[in-house]
């Protein structure tokens, strides 16, 4: 494990630069970075089940649903500040993560995968079968948020903050969480679930709480995501959303919480990128590069970065050893 | 009472659809222990190949074969280029693998053959057979029969011969196999091919019903999971009689309680198989995963 | 090795920060030598049929640019791929009009991808134009200045298919399949708003499937034991060919109306059956280029020799194919009524300025109009029924601008 003082003096880098860049990027850059964040929010809450449990969902497009739309009805219908909706949208996935985690307690491996991939393709027909509050296939269309208390910044320089903010508090969260008690127990689980239990760890509270935290993260990020697209429709949600979240852990390194920063850079940018080397076969690009980099990387970016911090350290960490009898 | 019997007639029909791709990755599972996302995708560009080939002018049942031989040859060597480099990497690299390759195929298959749908001829005739008022699709028959011919012929295999019996054996524990002499890595790769050739057979049977487009299989992938999972991803048999209760169970859901009618007919189908899950975690009729502690 | 990649972290975001945002120019997206159109369009993903259309619109600007371009300025056309996903379609347009900087956005495609940006669209002031989706909500010049429709709206589609029901079918009981999604409910509601009040009494069963579904059988089963002797039809080509056929199959004559998005002789009543589908009855707005009876005319063979040369690999039985090449002839006659002066509100002025324009391979009658208050280009369409061979065209053009 790299020591705190490296991780934090990374982070803090990477933080100064990132609040450098609202005044200097252009607002379509910023656009495309705040979703870089939101991204890494859904995919830590995802990683958190995942990478650090077991537990394999197919399935968090879901949760990224609730909590936009939660936010999008309590803004068009109630009008909410924007600001209550969300950690309402994060609570509100909680509770649903929670329960859903009770009988995915029964459910190993594939299975569990299977069952979340259900839940992921039935949410857009039931976000169309409650029209009058999700209006239906159309989709409700919200406003993007004003800087407030009179700020200097525009819409996007607001929003990219403001996601950026909420993203820090999540992660150092996430970070603290992981790194006690708890997150022990969370691994244990993961590495050995009987084991584990007869260690005294309350496996079925501890999984299922943990469903409703990944559930909540991914819930908030679904309610920024309604914030900065300031719309949402069933077709922003299909199963692909959540086959991307996937992609993005296991790209970004599971049980990592960097990782999902590299993730979310990846499943924001290489689509692009593909679509500006081949017009005429995007996709098809796009899935060299996954197959491109489980090859060369088989434990996502940051399991790469780890190697290579932990191969430099052991080179200049020990003193100059005696030569061995090869001479090197 | 009619409506009811021809409900049930539709739904054992869209159920053996459903049920010919489960069967071919339950396949893919019990040998590599791998679910292969990419199967569908597998399935669809099989059938393509199959087209070229009936365009080309050659017979039907000619272009039939052929085409299986090319997609058991072409399901081998993806395993072997493809899936060999991790197949010692982590559950889920090889998930992201096989996500590419579903990328990649439907891509290239629209690159290459537009997205337009195209009819693809049926080998069975097209008038529907008439008993009392119920109606019955020669084609939905005849796809049903060649599913089940394909299950028996797959059950004889893995059961009566050799190669069979060497395949399970690489599947359930690697380890001694190889101590018994039996190539581990080539039958994987066998396992890949004879599943890529059971999609090709599914591909080929369904297209006539939805027509030939590169997201033709995207809605039955689904159903097929729903199926493989209902019937246990450890039960061939389990996967095929799971797709005809999927099948049904939909339509008669969408008929009788009105109520959800056909707006939330596939979150009915899914919640369903959620309920079984919770209730049977393997599946109808899986056997149950036993571990050592 | 972690403060390396560290440094090149930060020379990154200092390059990327450092690259220079495009200055805007007093006429955006335009030069004395070309303008800039933007275009996003489902390429990829469960829509990808319609991408054939955002193709087809390249080579039809190819030609014009062959042809020496619009007031001698070519048209650079800049159009991405959405995949029918309205965020995507939000990143998209804005880095068409924030990074490539185009004049404006043309044919943009699908109703709920269209919906994320309109508000977007009005906000920035860029013409969003000739919009690719048959919603209403596109007319609407007092609230959304710089979006315009071109294609007749589902709705009034929905609405002439009641009218004539109600005037021909005495006794009706209708029966409708629908897609769930808005083109669905779309056509549902205007057929069901122009029947009023007798809407509970007309219509006995409405059935919906999803795109994902691989067949509707189970559908057309309770609609025939519904008792209905019309069918409302409002299914994409793949669903029209199966309803089609299992109707016939299993012996169910109704009086089948068919929405205008199925209607090709090619793609689906050939393989439903051309006896199946006699007497199929529609509403046309565009030649079918599989409808023997357009063959010999001249727009037809401009358009089937405007494929040959410059979309070879598009195909010729594909309706998208006829609308882009209409649509963009539509824009073409926009671009060259602004003449030099090509600011943004000179083109949304402009096409809000169409008196009776003709354009090829339109049903011969129909004429486009626009106005300050008109922002519906095609509001005409005719009834057609099919005979075995062709559709038959009948009735007079019905004029939604004239209720």
């Amino acid at each position: 494990m790299p020591s705190r003082a490296w991780t934090l003096g990374v982070a803090a880098a990477a933080l100064a630069v990132a609040l450098v860049l609202p005044f200097t990027l252009t607002n379509f850059r910023l656009f495309q970075f705040t979703q870089v964040f939101i991204y890494a929010i859904a995919l830590l809450g995802l990683n958190i089940l995942t990478g650090f449990n077991g537990q394999i969902s197919l399935g968090h497009g879901a949760f990224y649903a609730v909590g936009a739309y939660t936010t999008a009805i309590m803004i068009d219908q109630w009008q909410v500040p924007y600001g209550w909706t969300i950690p309402t949208a994060g609570v509100v996935c909680l509770v649903a993560g929670f329960l859903f985690g009770i009988p995915a307690l029964r459910l190993e491996g594939l299975y569990l995968a299977l069952a979340t991939f259900a839940l992921a393709l039935a949410v857009p027909q039931i976000l169309k079968y409650f029209e009058h509050w999700t209006g239906g296939s159309q989709g409700i269309v919200l406003s993007k948020p004003a800087a407030p208390w009179g700020l200097a910044l525009n819409p996007d320089q607001w929003l990219y903050l403001l996601t950026l903010a909420v993203l820090v508090v999540l992660f150092a969260l996430a970070a603290n969480l992981l790194r006690g008690r708890t997150g022990r127990a969370i691994v244990a689980i993961r590495d050995n679930a009987i084991a584990a239990q007869s260690m005294g760890v309350n496996t079925a509270l501890y999984k299922s709480l943990t469903f409703g935290v990944s559930a909540a993260y991914t819930g908030v990020a679904g309610a920024l995501s309604a914030l900065a697209i300031a719309y949402v429709a069933p077709d922003s949600f299909d199963v692909f959303r959540s086959i991307t979240f996937l992609v993005g852990i296991v790209i970004g390194g599971l049980a990592s919480i960097s990782g999902a920063i590299f993730g979310a850079l990846f499943i924001q940018f290489v689509p692009n990128w593909a679509q500006d080397i081949s017009k005429a076969a995007p996709w098809a690009i796009y899935g060299v590069f996954l197959i491109g980099f489980m090859y060369a990387m088989p434990r996502g970016i940051a399991g790469s970065v780890r190697m290579v911090a932990a191969r430099w350290r052991r080179r200049h960490a020990e003193p100059a050893a005696p030569a061995a009898g090869s001479g090197g | 009472m009619d409506t009811l019997i021809q409900q049930i007639v539709s739904g054992l029909a869209t159920g053996g659809i459903y049920g010919s791709l489960a069967l071919a990755l339950v396949m893919i599972y019990q040998a590599t222990d791998v679910v292969n996302y990419a199967q569908g995708e597998m399935a669809m560009f099989s059938t393509y190949l199959a087209w070229t080939l009936l365009n080309a002018g050659l017979p039907y049942w000619v272009a039939f074969v052929a085409t299986l031989a090319i997609a058991f040859v072409g399901g081998l060597l993806l395993e072997r280029i493809l899936i060999r480099p991790v197949e010692s990497a982590p559950v889920l690299t090889i998930v992201i693998v096989c996500i590419g390759l579903l990328v990649i195929l439907n891509s290239v298959a629209g690159w290459i053959y537009s997205y337009i749908q195209k009819p693809f001829p049926s080998p069975f005739p097209s008038t529907p057979i008439r008993v009392g008022n119920i109606y019955f699709g020669a084609h939905n028959i005849g796809a049903l029969a060649v599913t089940l011919l394909v299950l028996l012929g797959l059950y004889v295999f893995f059961r009566f011969t050799t190669l069979g019996l060497a395949m399970r054996a690489a599947a359930q524990n690697p380890v001694s196999s190889r101590l018994c002499g039996i190539r581990v890595g080539w039958m994987l790769a066998i396992g890949w091919g004879l599943a890529a050739l059971v999609g090709a057979v599914a591909g080929m049977m369904v297209a006539p019903i939805v027509f030939l487009d590169p997201n033709m299989m995207a809605g039955i992938l689904i159903y097929a999971f729903a199926s493989a999972t209902l019937g246990g991803f450890t039960s061939p048999g389990g996967a095929v009689v799971g797709g005809l209760i999927v099948g049904v169970i939909e339509n008669l859901v969408g008929t009788y309680v009105s109520f959800i009618g056909t707006e939330l007919k596939l979150t009915v189908a899914l919640a369903l198989i959620l309920i079984v899950l919770v209730v049977r975690p393997s599946g109808l009729f899986g056997r149950p995963a036993v571990h050592r502690v | 090795m972690v403060r390396r990649a560290l440094v090149l972290t930060g020379l990154l975001a200092l390059g990327l920060a450092l690259t220079p945002a495009p200055a805007p120019a007093q006429t955006p997206g335009v030069s004395a030598t070309e303008i800039k159109v933007g275009n996003t369009n489902p390429y990829s993903g469960p829509a990808s049929a319609y991408g054939t259309i955002g193709k087809a619109i390249g080579a039809y600007f190819k030609k014009v640019n062959d042809e020496g371009g619009v007031n001698g300025r070519k048209i650079n056309y800049i159009t991405y791929d959405d995949s029918y996903s309205p965020p995507k379609t939000v990143e998209m347009v804005r880095k068409l009009v924030e990074q490539d900087q185009v004049a404006f956005v043309f044919n943009t495609l699908g109703t709920p991808t269209n919906s994320a940006i309109h508000k977007y669209m009005n906000q920035q002031k860029v013409p969003h134009l000739l919009v690719a989706t048959g919603a209403t909500k596109w007319n609407d010049p007092k609230n959304f200045p710089w979006t315009m429709g071109w294609q007749p709206n589902y709705q009034a589609e929905g609405q002439i298919y009641a009218k004539y029901v109600l005037k021909n079918v005495p006794d009706a009981k209708v029966g409708i399949l629908y897609q769930n999604d808005d083109y669905g409910k779309d056509y549902l509601k205007g057929f069901k708003d122009a029947l009023g009040d007798a809407v509970r009494k007309v219509v006995v069963l409405e059935q919906s499937y999803e795109t994902t579904d691989p067949t509707i059988d189970s559908q057309i089963v309770n609609l025939k034991n519904s008792g209905a002797n019309v069918f409302y039809n409002v299914t994409i080509p793949k669903f029209a060919v199966q309803a089609i056929k299992k109707s016939h199959d299993i012996g169910w004559k109704p009086l089948h109306l068919l929405n205008s998005v199925s209607t090709s002789v090619g793609v689906v009543l050939k393989p439903a059956g051309l006896e199946a589908s006699k007497g199929l009855l529609t509403t046309f707005y565009i030649k079918d280029p599989t409808d023997p009876q357009w063959k010999n005319g001249q727009d037809y063979k401009d358009w089937l020799a405007w494929m040959k040369k410059y979309y070879p690999e598009g195909n010729v039985e594909d309706g998208f194919n006829v609308y882009a090449y209409a649509v963009s002839h539509t824009l073409v006659q926009v671009l060259k009524q602004c003449g030099n002066d090509l600011s943004r509100a000179n083109i949304m002025r402009q096409a809000a300025n169409l008196k009776d324009v003709t354009v090829p391979m339109l049903l011969p009658g129909i004429k486009i109009n626009t106005g300050p208050t008109d922002f519906a280009p095609i509001e005409q369409e005719q009834l057609a029924k099919f005979d075995g061979e062709r559709w038959a065209l009948f009735g007079e053009l019905y004029d939604a601008s004239k209720k």
